[in-house]
């Protein structure tokens, strides 16, 4: 199970007093094997959301935990991928992936058949010997999910993971998540600024404030998304070319909008 | 804006540059204004280069006495090595272990290698560990830092993400700590290496036979001028060479990880 709550969150970085308060009273529910999309301005506080389920940073007050249990350190059953990758450099894309399996113990022979599998899935298995370097942004990407994915965790945290790629491989990578993820679902937490990206992956989109950050609004996208038969579009510009999609960008746009200018006035 | 230098190029230059310095010096050795016995021509010096490896002087060839100071130096920085590499680690892993051996470091490591000669003979004599703890004295500092410096600045994302992974301590050290700091203890071994080899002759000074050093000190004390001009070159071709070689290791290590853009 993969059941994520923040109560009553706040996070204040530096003193509690004089610090810079990132977070206000954040409360929000992730059912199990939803997909939840967190959508903000810079600097509004979604990142350290992701980072306090991560384990990497902890709440000032308040409680994040995931199937009731507060959440301590960093952990396997809370996978996590990155904006800029985090591969090891002097590792194989191979043992990349191997060493979340070690640390959990897994026999030989069932490490060699999961990372064979995931490879497979990920259009992989001619890269297992490459390292990092070799790869392009995208490749290494999916590396970085494969080694999230290969560990069958209850959660999965995405931190903006395709900002740093070009826009071509970014839409290629959201179809292939899109694909992943209902073929494979699980708890996913994602963080991200584009807003059509979030439309189109998520289940439910969280938008948020500036700085303090506090949840503005939650939208139902699934139910839309099934009413609408998105899914039955193969190409990603043909769900973006549908008028229920169009609308909820469009509504989430001018929700960051005012929130951008209030940031600036 | 500077042109991009090819490889060729770069290779004539440095020629040019080799031999428009040996040129000097010949026509400076002809031109009579410094006695030979302060400047022997080019041609001079090489002939006692060859004779030497051939020849006995001070008790033995000029490739014995290289023998002789290279496995002084060897041990010297073998020791520093093993001794210096762990040690900048574990002060760049752990802060207290900084706090702690940090200032008396820093302290003794402005002490230069030659400045150990005295305390070296009162402790050895004339025997090899002499050379060996002057030799450690010019090899260790370099090592410690690079190693500390390799230590401290690992990427913090990827010790985030080894610590989603569920990596325990003793892995995290062995596959991510140790494998980042690579790069650093390489450069780190590159300088020691030579600042090691550069110690050398100073090293030499208490020792009662053979290296080149001790070579050279006996080509002065019989006003051999050329004798001592062969030491310094073969000094500078071995320092060379070990430079080379690990320079070479730098770069293979680079490529590998993808560290030379």
């Amino acid at each position: 199970m993969g059941v994520i709550e923040f109560q009553n969150v706040d996070k204040v970085f530096g003193p509690r007093e004089t610090g810079f308060r990132a977070l206000q009273d954040i409360n929000l529910e992730i059912r199990d094997k939803e997909f939840v999309a967190i959508v903000g301005p810079s600097g509004c506080g979604k990142t350290t959301c992701l980072r306090m389920v991560a384990g990497f940073e902890n709440a000032t007050d308040g409680i994040v935990s995931v199937d009731g249990t507060p959440i301590k350190r960093p952990g396997p059953d809370r996978a996590v991928v990155f904006q800029q990758f985090a591969l090891f450099p002097w590792k194989s894309v191979y043992d990349n992936i191997d060493l979340g399996l070690r640390n959990l113990n897994v026999g030989r022979s069932e490490r060699e058949a999961r990372i064979a599998a995931i490879l497979d899935l990920m259009n992989l298995t001619q890269y297992a010997k490459h390292f990092p370097h070799q790869l392009s942004g995208g490749m290494q990407q999916r590396v970085a999910i494969a080694r999230a994915y290969v560990l069958d965790p209850d959660v999965l945290l995405m931190d903006e993971p395709f900002g740093a790629l070009d826009a071509q491989t970014r839409v290629v990578m959201q179809e292939e998540l899109v694909r992943l993820a209902r073929k494979n679902p699980r708890t996913v937490l994602f963080i991200t600024h584009a807003v059509e990206e979030a439309v189109y992956l998520a289940d439910r989109v969280a938008i948020m404030t500036r700085a303090p950050g506090r949840i503005k609004e939650v939208l139902d996208v699934a139910s839309i998304r099934n009413a609408e038969n998105w899914d039955s579009q193969e190409k990603i510009e043909d769900v973006m070319d549908l008028e229920s999609f169009v609308h909820l960008r469009t509504h989430i746009w001018r929700s960051l909008r005012e929130e951008k200018a209030a940031q600036h006035s | 804006m500077q042109k991009q230098i090819s490889f060729g190029q770069s290779l004539t230059l440095g020629l040019l540059g080799l031999l428009g310095f040996i040129g000097l010096w010949h026509g400076l050795a002809l031109s009579g204004l410094i006695s030979s016995v302060f400047l022997p021509s080019p041609l001079e010096v090489y002939d006692r280069f060859s004779t030497l490896t051939e020849r006995r002087f001070a008790g033995a060839t000029l490739p014995g006495h290289l023998a002789a100071s290279f496995e002084r130096f060897a041990y010297g920085f073998i020791l520093a090595a093993l001794i210096g590499i762990p040690l900048g680690l574990l002060m760049g892993w752990y802060q207290i272990l900084d706090e702690i051996v940090s200032p008396l470091f820093d302290a003794l490591r402005f002490v230069a290698p030659i400045a150990w000669v005295p305390f070296a003979a009162l402790w050895f004599g004339t025997g090899i560990g002499g050379p060996i703890m002057i030799i450690f004295a010019g090899a260790f500092p370099p090592c410690v830092i690079n190693a500390y410096r390799g230590a401290k600045f690992v990427d913090p994302r990827l010790i985030e993400a080894a610590n989603m992974l569920g990596t325990p301590s003793h892995r995290v050290i062995r596959e991510i700590l140790l494998p980042s700091s690579v790069p650093s203890i390489i450069s780190g071994l590159r300088v020691s290496a030579g600042l090691g080899w550069q110690s050398l002759v100073g090293a030499e000074l208490i020792v009662a036979s053979a290296g080149v050093g001790y070579m050279m000190v006996q080509g002065q004390a019989n006003v051999s001028t050329t004798t001592v001009m062969a030491g310094m070159v073969a000094i500078g071709l071995v320092g060379l060479t070990l430079d080379s070689a690990l320079r070479l290791a730098e770069r293979m290590i680079q490529n590998r990880r993808g560290l030379e853009h």
